[in-house]
C-alpha cells in the first residue's frame, strides 16, 4: 500500500492509502464521536455520528469517517460548522429515541443539545449499532446474535439454536454494548429460556 | 441449424423466419400486460383461440398474447395486423364480431375503435390515437409485435443483430466508446452515465466481474420495468450480453421481484430459448465468448432496489445497503467489480449499437439523451405507460398524451420519481423533463413514476403517504433514516389530524436535513423529498392545517365532517342503509342525521345520495350547522316527488 497525504483540520498528515478517516482523525488527535465503530471490527456505518466533512476537488460533502478511505489530497474537517450542525440534529433524534442512554447524553452535552423538540412513541434503548453482532461473528465466529425485522421494528436477537449452547460460557459481547442494554436483552432471550428449560426438565 | 454459430448463420436464420411468414396474413395481437390482464384479457384470449378454431380460421390467422401496449386505461387492447386496426376495451362477447368483420371481411368494427374525447371521432390506427401520437416508442414500441415466449418474433424484428455486430466487428473498447458517446444515463433513478460506470467496472482490478440487471421496481404506481421484462425480455438480455462482453464478465445476474410472476416466467423462457439459439452459454455466435445468466428473485423489500442492498441480497443475506464510498462497479457482488444497470438502461443498448451513438444523441436533450418510459398514473384521463424523448415538457405529457384531468377537475401537481421524488406544481409544468431539470425542481427522474394529482389532493396527506411507505420499507440500519423518517411521519400524522403545533414545520425541515445529509443509502437521502418539495411549493397548505385545523382539499379525515342538509333530505333511507358504521339515524319522512361520534368519514353517504336530492355535503371550511332535532319531518314537496 502506498502512502497518501491529506489535510485534517488544517494539519497535513501522511497515512497509508485506504485507512479509514476515523483512524486518521485519531492519529491527528481529533476526537470523532461514534457509537458503532470499533477498530477491531469491520466498519458498519450505521450510527452516522462519525460523519465528517470532506472537501475533494472543491466539493464539500459529509461522509461517514469509519468507512471513508483516505485519499490523496483531500481535506477533512471533523468539527466544521456543517458537521456540528448535522451532529446536533442527529443527537436530537438519538436523544428522543433513547433518552436514558448515558453515552448519548454525554455526546448531547458535548454538542449542546438539551431537550429534544419532539417525543418518539416507539423508544428503543438499543441503538442497533451492531457491535455485539459483529463481535460475535468476527471475533468469536459464533454467529449467535443477529438482526431481526426491518425499519423501526428492527432488533437484536440471540439465535436460540446457537445461543443456548454457547452464550452462557462466553458473554463477552455484553461488555461491548455502548448502551448497556445488551445484558437486559440477553437476560430476556437466553437466560430466561435456559431457566425455563431447566424447570421443564426438572419437573418431568 | 441450432445453435447459431456465426453472424452469417444468424442472418440466414432471420431470413428464413421472415420468409416463412406471409406479410398479408392477418395477425391478432392481444395485450396481456399487467393492466389488460387485470381487465380480463386472459378470458378474451381463450375466446379468441376457441372462436378461431370454431370458424375454421386456424392457420389462416395468427394470434398472440403480447406484453403491455401502453394504453392501460382502455384495456384489453387488441391490434390487428397488417391493417393496423386498434380495438380498445375488448370483451369476450366482441370476439366473434372481430373475427367475422375484421378477419373474414376486412372491415373495422366501428364501436370498438378508440374515440377521441375531444373530437368524438373514431380512430382506426393505433399511431393516430393522441396517446400514442406524441410518443417515440423506441424501446417499448415492439411489444405489440412480439410474443415474449417466442424468440423468433424478436429475431424477425432484427433481434440479436446488435450482439452479432458487437461480437464479430467490434472490440470491447469500441463498444464502450459507443455507449460513452451515446451518453445514456442510468434509467433506474440516479441518472449516472452508463458508459462511465461500464468503464470503471472494465478497468477495475480483478479477473472475475459480473453484470447485473436491476428489476426490483418498487415505486408505488410504477410498472415500466415489469412491462418491459414481461413484454420484451430478449431486448434486455441482448443489452446485458453486450455489456458483459464489453466489461469482460462471464456471469450475469437478473434480480427480479418475486411479485412479478409473469415477468419471471417470460424471462426464464427467454433465457432457455436464448441458450438454445446460441446467444447464451459457451462460444456465443462462434466468437469464443462465454456468458451465463442467473435469475435471482427478490423477497419483496423496496430497499433491495438500492445497488449495494441488491448485491447483499444476491449474496444470500438480508437486503441491506452497505456503505459504498468505493463504487459497486469496483467492489460489488462478493467484493468483485459488478456493473449493475436498470432494466430500461440495458434495453437501450441494442438500439445504440444498431443506430449509432450520434443518432441516439439526436434524441432528447443535451444532458440526457434518448427516450424515457414513464408510468403515467393517478388523476389523468389516459393512464398507462408512455415513452417520450427526454426534454418533452411535463405539460405535454400530462395533457397531450395523458389527455388531461378527468371529470373537469383542476390540475394540482405531478409527483415524479416515486416515493423519493417530489411534487411539481402547475407553474413549473413547462419544464422539459430530463435528469437535471427535475433535480433542479427538488424532485427527480427516479425510475419514471409519474403520479398526477388533481385539486382534490391534500399535499400534506400525500407527503404523509409516501413517508409511511418509506418508514415501512426502511431497513433500519442507520439512525437518521430509521428514527428520522419516523419522527417526520409522526409530525405529519399530527398535522393531518389537526393536532399540528406552531414550530412543526421548522422541526420537519431540520429533521429532513439530517435524514438527507446523514443517511447511509439513497432510500434515506431522498426520503425527505416529498416533505421538502411540498413544503417548497405548498407551504400554505401545511400552515392552514396547523393554524386553522383545516384541510384545504377536504381530504384529511379528522378535519372534515359529513352533514345532511335537513332542507334537502328526502328521507329515502339510502344513506342510512349503506352506512357501514350505522351512524345515520332517521326514518321514512324523517330527516336523516349523521352521528358525528360514530362517523368514520368514509364518504359513502355522499356518493350514494341521489344527485336529484344532493342532500349530503362535506364540510371543511365552515362550522358544522346546528343539528336538527331527531324526528324532524322532511318538508313537503310538490306531488310526485317523495
Amino acid at each position: 500500500m502506498s502512502e497518501v497525504t491529506l489535510k485534517i483540520n488544517g494539519e497535513e498528515v501522511k497515512v497509508e492509502e485506504g485507512t479509514s478517516l476515523i483512524e486518521v482523525a485519531r492519529k491527528a488527535k481529533a476526537n470523532v464521536p461514534s457509537l458503532c465503530y470499533n477498530r477491531k471490527l469491520s466498519p458498519f456505518g450505521a450510527c452516522r455520528l462519525c460523519m465528517v466533512e470532506v472537501i475533494k476537488d472543491g466539493k464539500s460533502r459529509l461522509v461517514a469517517s469509519c468507512v471513508y478511505p483516505a485519499e490523496e489530497g483531500i481535506e477533512v474537517q471533523t468539527e466544521s460548522e456543517r458537521v456540528v450542525s448535522f451532529r446536533k440534529g442527529l443527537l436530537e433524534l438519538m436523544l428522543a429515541a433513547a433518552p436514558d442512554v448515558k453515552v448519548i447524553q454525554n455526546y448531547a452535552k458535548r454538542y449542546g443539545v438539551e431537550q429534544p423538540r419532539f417525543t418518539i412513541e416507539k423508544q428503543n434503548i438499543c441503538v442497533l449499532c451492531g457491535l455485539c453482532v459483529r463481535y460475535c461473528a468476527e471475533i468469536k465466529q459464533a454467529h449467535a446474535i443477529g438482526f431481526q425485522s426491518r425499519g423501526t421494528n428492527r432488533k437484536v436477537v440471540f439465535l436460540p439454536q446457537i445461543a443456548l449452547k454457547i452464550c452462557p460460557d462466553c458473554k463477552e459481547c455484553l461488555s461491548v454494548c455502548p448502551t448497556k442494554q445488551l445484558p437486559e436483552i440477553y437476560r430476556e432471550q437466553v437466560e430466561l429460556l435456559l431457566e425455563n428449560n431447566a424447570g421443564d426438565s426438572a419437573s418431568s | 441449424m441450432l445453435p447459431v454459430k456465426s453472424a452469417l448463420e444468424l442472418e440466414q436464420l432471420r431470413d428464413s423466419i421472415i420468409a416463412g411468414r406471409d406479410p398479408a396474413k392477418p395477425s391478432i395481437a392481444l395485450c396481456s400486460g399487467s393492466g389488460c390482464h387485470a381487465y380480463g384479457s386472459e378470458k378474451v384470449a381463450a375466446a379468441f383461440e376457441e372462436e378461431i378454431q370454431r370458424r375454421g380460421l386456424a392457420g389462416k390467422v395468427d394470434f398472440r398474447r403480447t406484453g403491455c401496449h401502453g394504453l392501460c386505461e382502455k384495456g384489453p387492447v387488441v391490434i390487428i395486423y397488417p391493417n393496423d386496426i386498434c380495438y380498445v376495451q375488448v370483451a369476450v362477447g366482441d370476439v366473434p364480431e372481430i373475427l367475422a368483420e375484421t378477419i373474414e371481411n376486412g372491415r373495422a368494427v366501428e364501436r370498438l375503435l378508440y374515440v377521441d374525447p375531444v373530437t368524438q371521432e373514431r380512430i382506426v390506427s393505433e399511431k393516430d390515437i393522441p396517446f400514442y401520437k406524441y410518443q417515440n416508442r423506441l424501446i417499448f414500441g415492439n411489444n405489440p409485435k412480439i410474443s415474449p415466449k417466442h424468440i423468433e418474433d424478436y429475431i424477425a424484428l432484427g433481434g440479436y443483430s446488435a450482439l452479432s455486430k458487437v461480437l464479430t466487428q467490434m472490440t470491447p473498447e469500441q463498444v464502450l466508446d459507443e455507449v460513452d458517446r451515446a451518453n445514456v444515463r442510468g434509467r433506474g433513478g440516479a441518472g449516472f452515465p452508463a458508459g462511465k460506470k461500464w468503464r470503471t467496472c472494465r478497468e477495475a482490478p480483478g479477473d472475475i466481474k459480473y453484470v447485473a440487471v436491476n428489476c426490483d421496481e418498487g415505486d408505488p404506481g410504477a410498472y415500466m420495468d415489469r412491462s418491459l421484462m414481461e413484454g420484451n425480455p430478449h431486448e434486455i438480455l441482448e443489452g446485458l450480453i453486450i455489456g458483459a462482453y464489453t466489461i469482460g464478465a462471464h456471469e450475469g445476474f437478473i434480480y427480479i421481484r418475486a411479485e412479478y410472476p409473469l415477468a419471471v416466467d417470460n424471462l426464464r423462457v427467454a433465457l432457455r430459448q436464448a441458450e438454445e439459439y446460441g446467444f447464451l452459454g459457451e462460444d456465443i455466435l462462434g466468437s469464443g465468448f462465454n456468458f451465463k445468466v442467473v435469475v435471482h428473485r427478490g423477497a419483496g423489500a423496496f430497499v433491495s432496489g438500492e445497488s449495494s442492498a441488491l448485491m447483499t441480497s444476491i449474496e444470500g443475506k438480508a437486503g441491506e445497503p452497505r456503505p459504498k464510498y468505493v463504487r459497486t462497479s469496483v467492489v460489488g457482488i462478493w467484493d468483485r467489480p459488478t456493473c449493475l444497470n436498470n432494466v430500461e438502461t440495458w434495453a437501450n443498448i441494442p438500439v445504440i449499437i444498431n443506430e449509432g451513438a450520434e443518432w441516439y444523441r439526436s434524441l432528447g436533450t443535451k444532458g440526457s439523451s434518448g427516450t424515457k418510459i414513464f408510468s403515467l398514473v393517478g388523476k389523468v384521463n389516459n393512464t398507462g405507460l408512455v415513452e417520450v424523448p427526454m426534454g418533452m415538457t411535463l405539460r405535454d405529457i400530462v395533457f397531450k398524451i395523458g389527455g388531461g384531468i378527468p371529470n373537469g377537475k383542476k390540475f394540482k401537481a405531478v409527483q415524479t420519481g416515486g416515493p423519493s421524488g417530489g411534487c411539481i406544481p402547475e407553474d413549473q409544468l413547462d419544464v422539459p423533463v430530463d435528469f437535471d431539470e427535475l433535480t433542479k425542481l427538488g424532485s427527480m427522474m427516479g425510475s419514471g413514476g409519474m403520479i398526477v394529482m388533481d385539486e382534490d389532493t391534500c399535499m400534506v396527506d400525500m407527503a404523509r403517504y409516501f413517508l409511511e411507505f418509506l418508514s415501512d420499507e426502511s431497513c433500519g440500519k442507520c439512525i437518521p433514516c430509521r428514527v428520522g423518517i419516523g419522527v417526520m411521519l409522526q409530525i405529519l400524522n399530527n398535522i393531518c389530524e389537526g393536532k399540528g403545533k406552531p414550530g412543526d414545520i421548522e422541526i420537519l425541515e431540520d429533521v429532513a436535513k439530517v435524514v438527507k445529509e446523514g443517511s447511509l443509502c439513497a432510500l434515506g437521502t431522498t426520503a425527505a423529498n416529498p416533505v421538502l418539495t411540498t413544503l417548497r411549493y405548498f407551504r400554505s397548505e401545511y400552515e392552514e392545517h396547523i393554524n386553522n385545523q383545516r384541510c384545504p382539499a377536504g381530504v384529511c379525515k379528522s378535519l372534515i365532517r359529513y352533514h345532511i342538509k335537513p332542507e334537502a333530505c328526502r328521507a329515502c333511507l339510502l344513506c342510512l342503509e349503506n352506512c357501514s358504521m350505522m351512524a345515520i339515524s332517521g326514518w321514512l319522512r324523517r330527516v336523516h342525521i349523521i352521528d358525528q361520534e360514530k362517523c368514520n368519514k368514509c364518504g359513502t353517504c355522499l356518493e350514494i345520495c341521489p344527485p336529484l336530492y344532493n342532500a349530503v355535503e362535506k364540510i371543511w371550511f365552515k362550522e358544522l350547522p346546528e343539528p336538527v332535532a331527531a324526528g324532524t319531518k322532511v318538508p313537503r314537496l310538490r306531488e310526485g316527488v317523495r
